[in-house]
């Protein structure tokens, strides 16, 4: 049986690495990617508790994150295109306009 | 049941429909509606009032609705009717109805005709709720209702500057006499726990001490707020002001009934007045005062309207001189003959005025007898009932206040004194208004003189219905030594007011006291004619020879200065230095700017953050999480 | 067992940092799918083989192929990472992380967690009934409010996106 603590800590290590990614890069879709993977690390962690506790509620919590990682993933990126077509850039930096 | 709610009613519905409908449904529809809302109220008055004659205790009281309940307090809207509030209920409706018919003829062909009666109505509507109500809290809904309406009438030419300016002097003066009611009502809720009347009446002497200091506080600011409404001694110099409004105006709110609010309420609470003998006192010394003060001033002013003012004034004073010696029932005696005659004087003078085309200086009339008789004969009738000629109304209510001046425990020779001068001069300034309007020759301007002509109808009817009372009113209340007729108000007021001790004084000296007072009624009115029936020759040459008198008399003694130099000079330099230059600009102003700034510079400070950056907003969003993991653990 | 757990776990991990680090985003793409393959993996040794199907088939299959159209469909020449210098706010974003690693790595390991009480879903049962058949029944009885709102969710989203992307702006 491997230790949940080990497979917990992968979920953080994994968590870390997306909200660095979401701080440090610039590209708008590898900070969406890093988005998806901390939902991944949350992803990881519900199924270790879900396993160790006995319990099926984490695994139906997994089907309604990816749901939602689905629908903001389809609704981020069409965003990012409507903006790339005025702005013709996906540097975040460059999306610093606080009105329209 | 009796149905008292019925009286208030049928003005507010004029009230209602008039100042909604009026204007789209014009002169017909309000010149019905007006007068018959409150001749309605008059039918049911006065069936109130047999009914109750006829009740146990005289008293009928109707429960309506409870307004306000807290803990142990309660105040209801309840309508009472007893012997002082049916008395009221029928001047104000009766002589109400009246000046509304004569305002048919009189407002004819006006500008906001429809607005006026609305005001009217609403006048007596509120007029009613102070009289019938059985608490001060509804005494003082109609007070400051009666206030209003008052202060809409003053101002009812309003592009007028001065009648807008006499509508707030008015309203302000009023203001101050309404502090001192509210302070007492407080006062007297803290003291006995309840607000009614009756309550009031009943515990007052249980629950107050016999000259104490509480009851002399709460008697002395009712009695200030009674000066405000009643137009005395200090609160009189709005009254005369007053007359800027429409004659109708000024013969039902500024004679007949609103200035007689104050009266009302002493005498509704007489039984806590007599525990004040010092409050009595003042009221005495105070309406003693304001009657020869006005006095004074109206035989020397030359507009019709300021002399009826004035003497108004004069005559509330005797009122007040009456409560103020105890004699409640000649005091309200007085209020009914009183709005009876100057109700009918003041419709006399405004049928002058409206034969005249709205000239109200004296100087420019004269020799009207002969074209409008029937103005004549009423006014002359209405004079001769105030200046006490034997046997007119006036005579018996006025005698009976100078004896009773002379012979109450509370009064004194200086009271009776005082009184029979003013009477003199009653006399003096009421023939001498006739003698120059009607007699002598004509100082008319020649192009109106040839359009001069008799009122209508309905300005006449009213003036002789009044000039019937004002002639035969006084036989409700025969004093005892004619032996005549019964008296009828110490019957109806039996029991009523606070008893006070009988005076002393025989029959003799009464006699003595008004054949003196009638014999200088009879020559001030010889005077009058002797110095005024043929012009101003001699009036000239007597002023000529008092000229300081004179003055003083026809600038009012300078109060209005005397006002203007202690109160609104000092007012005006403390809001300006003060409250405006000091207080607004430094700590009002210094308050709002530092708020604005302080708002500005957290604005710039915080600026930085909302900058656009994503990527910035999601480093300070981890550093939120960061915290809330720390708190976690 | 334990070891080929390390080995995904060490290859998942690899492929998080490619996402960080490396400049191309088809680049950081593909290594994300692989990461997500790796999880797939430690989910099946997790009992949780519905979860390992979905999680190959929605994520690494249909997000990861959106993102990579997308990328394929807007030129990506512009889109490096800007310089390599240490500025404030890169060493602040790492201490920041290394503290949030910290915080929850000593959240998980500390002793509160593992006082849960026990479900009633053992392994026992779940493999009696089937994981899927579960997951179904639960999803269908205790969690059908939430699934219908997801369902509403999932479709305003999907109109929204048309709506988004088709618009013109001027």
């Amino acid at each position: 049986m491997i230790p949940i603590e080990h497979i917990l800590l992968l979920s953080v290590l994994l968590f870390t690495i997306g909200v660095l990614g979401v701080m440090l890069r610039r590209n708008v879709i590898v900070i969406f990617m890093s988005i998806e993977l901390m939902l991944n690390a949350v992803n990881l962690s519900f199924v270790t508790f879900s396993r160790s506790l006995d319990s099926m509620t984490g695994v139906v919590f997994i089907f309604f994150i990816i749901v939602v990682a689905a629908a903001e993933a389809v609704v981020g990126l069409s965003i990012i295109l409507s903006i790339y077509r005025t702005r013709k850039s996906l540097n975040i930096e460059e999306f610093n306009l606080l009105k329209w | 049941m009796s149905q008292i709610w019925l009286v208030p009613a049928f003005p507010l519905l004029g009230f209602i429909l008039n100042g909604m409908l009026g204007k789209r449904f014009g002169t017909r529809f309000v010149s019905i509606v007006g007068p018959l809302a409150i001749g309605l109220a008059f039918a049911q008055s006065v069936v109130l009032f047999f009914q109750m004659l006829n009740a146990d205790g005289n008293v009928l009281s109707e429960h309506l609705y409870t307004w306000i309940k807290s803990g142990n307090f309660e105040a209801g809207i309840n309508f009472q009717v007893d012997q002082l509030s049916g008395l009221y209920l029928l001047v104000i409706t009766g002589v109400g109805f009246l000046i509304h018919i004569y305002s048919l003829g009189y407002m004819k062909g006006e500008a906001g005709y429809y607005r006026f009666f609305a005001y009217l109505n609403l006048f007596v509507f509120f007029m009613l709720i102070l009289v019938l109500g059985d608490g001060f809290l509804l005494m003082f809904v109609g007070w400051e209702g009666v206030g209003l309406c008052s202060y809409l009438l003053i101002g009812y030419y309003f592009e007028k500057d001065s009648a807008a300016a006499a509508a707030k002097k008015a309203f302000l003066f009023n203001r101050v006499g309404d502090f001192g009611v509210l302070s007492a009502v407080l006062l007297i809720f803290l003291t006995f726990g309840s607000i009614e009347f009756n309550a009031v009446n009943a515990e007052a002497a249980a629950r107050l001490e016999h000259g104490g200091i509480l009851v002399t506080i709460i008697t002395l600011l009712l009695f200030l707020g009674a000066t405000g409404k009643s137009a005395q001694i200090p609160l009189f110099v709005w009254l005369p002001d007053a007359m800027e409004g429409p004659t109708p105006v000024s013969a039902l709110i500024h004679a007949a009934t609103m200035v007689t609010a104050g009266l009302y309420m002493v005498a509704r609470l007489s039984h806590l007045f007599v525990l004040a003998p010092l409050t009595m006192n003042i009221i005495a010394a105070i309406g003693a005062l304001t009657a020869l003060l006005a006095a004074s001033i109206a035989i020397t002013q030359t507009d019709i309207k300021r002399v009826l003012a004035y003497s108004t004034v004069s005559q509330l004073g005797y009122m007040f001189l009456a409560m103020g010696v105890g004699a409640f029932t000649t005091g309200v005696f007085h209020v009914m003959t009183h709005a009876f005659f100057k109700a009918l004087l003041f419709l006399g003078s405004g049928s002058v005025i409206l034969a005249v085309h709205h000239e109200q200086d004296m100087r420019k009339m004269g020799a009207l007898k002969n074209k409008l008789p029937i103005t004549y004969i009423t006014m002359l009738l209405g004079t001769m009932a105030i200046s006490g000629i034997p046997f007119f109304s006036g005579f018996f209510s006025k005698d009976e206040i100078l004896w009773y001046a002379f012979s109450s425990p509370f009064g004194s020779a200086w009271f009776w004194g005082i009184g029979f001068l003013t009477a003199g001069l009653t006399a003096f300034y009421m023939f001498r208004m006739i003698y120059l309007t009607f007699h002598g020759e004509s100082r008319v301007d020649q192009h109106v003189a040839e359009h001069v002509s008799e009122s209508p109808v309905s300005i006449t009817i009213p003036l002789a219905i009044l000039a019937v009372l004002s002639v035969f009113g006084g036989f409700f209340g025969v004093p005892h030594i004619f032996h005549l007729l019964p008296n009828n108000m110490e019957q109806l007021f039996h029991g009523f007011f606070a008893e006070i001790p009988s005076g002393h004084g025989a029959a003799l000296t009464e006699w003595i006291l008004m054949v003196l007072s009638v014999l200088s009624a009879v020559l001030a009115w010889y005077l009058a004619s002797r110095v005024y029936k043929s012009g101003f020759e001699i009036a000239s040459r007597l002023r000529e020879k008092w000229e300081w008198a004179y003055k003083i008399s026809l600038n009012k003694w300078y109060v209005d200065e005397l006002y203007n130099l202690v109160l609104i000079k000092p007012g005006h330099l403390f809001t300006t230095h003060f409250l405006w230059r000091l207080f607004d600009l430094n700590i009002i102003d210094r308050i709002v700017n530092t708020s604005g700034a302080v708002a500005r510079t957290a604005g710039n400070t915080i600026r930085p953050f909302q900058n656009g950056l994503t990527q910035n907003y999601a480093l300070i969003f981890t550093f939120g999480t960061f915290l809330v993991l720390l708190y976690l653990i | 067992m334990l070891t080929i757990f390390y080995i995904f776990a060490a290859l998942s991990v690899f492929g998080a940092l490619g996402v960080l680090f490396l400049k191309n985003p088809i680049h950081c793409a593909l290594s994300l799918v692989g990461t997500f393959f790796c999880l797939g993996s430690i989910y099946v040794m997790l009992n949780a083989e519905f979860v390992a199907v979905i999680q190959v088939l929605i994520y690494a299959g249909a997000i990861m192929v959106l993102f990579l159209f997308v990328l394929m469909l807007l030129s990506s020449s512009d889109t490096e990472m800007s310089s390599n210098k240490w500025t404030a706010g890169k060493i602040l974003a790492g201490l920041l992380s290394l503290g949030i690693f910290v915080q929850i790595a000593y959240l998980f390991t500390g002793n509160e967690l593992k006082l849960g009480t026990k479900g009633e879903y053992p392994i026992e049962v779940v493999e009696e009934i089937g994981s899927i058949a579960l997951i179904g029944r639960l999803l269908f009885t205790d969690y059908i409010l939430s699934f219908e709102i997801i369902v509403i969710l999932l479709l305003v989203a999907v109109i929204g996106a048309v709506v988004i992307a088709k618009r013109k702006f001027h």
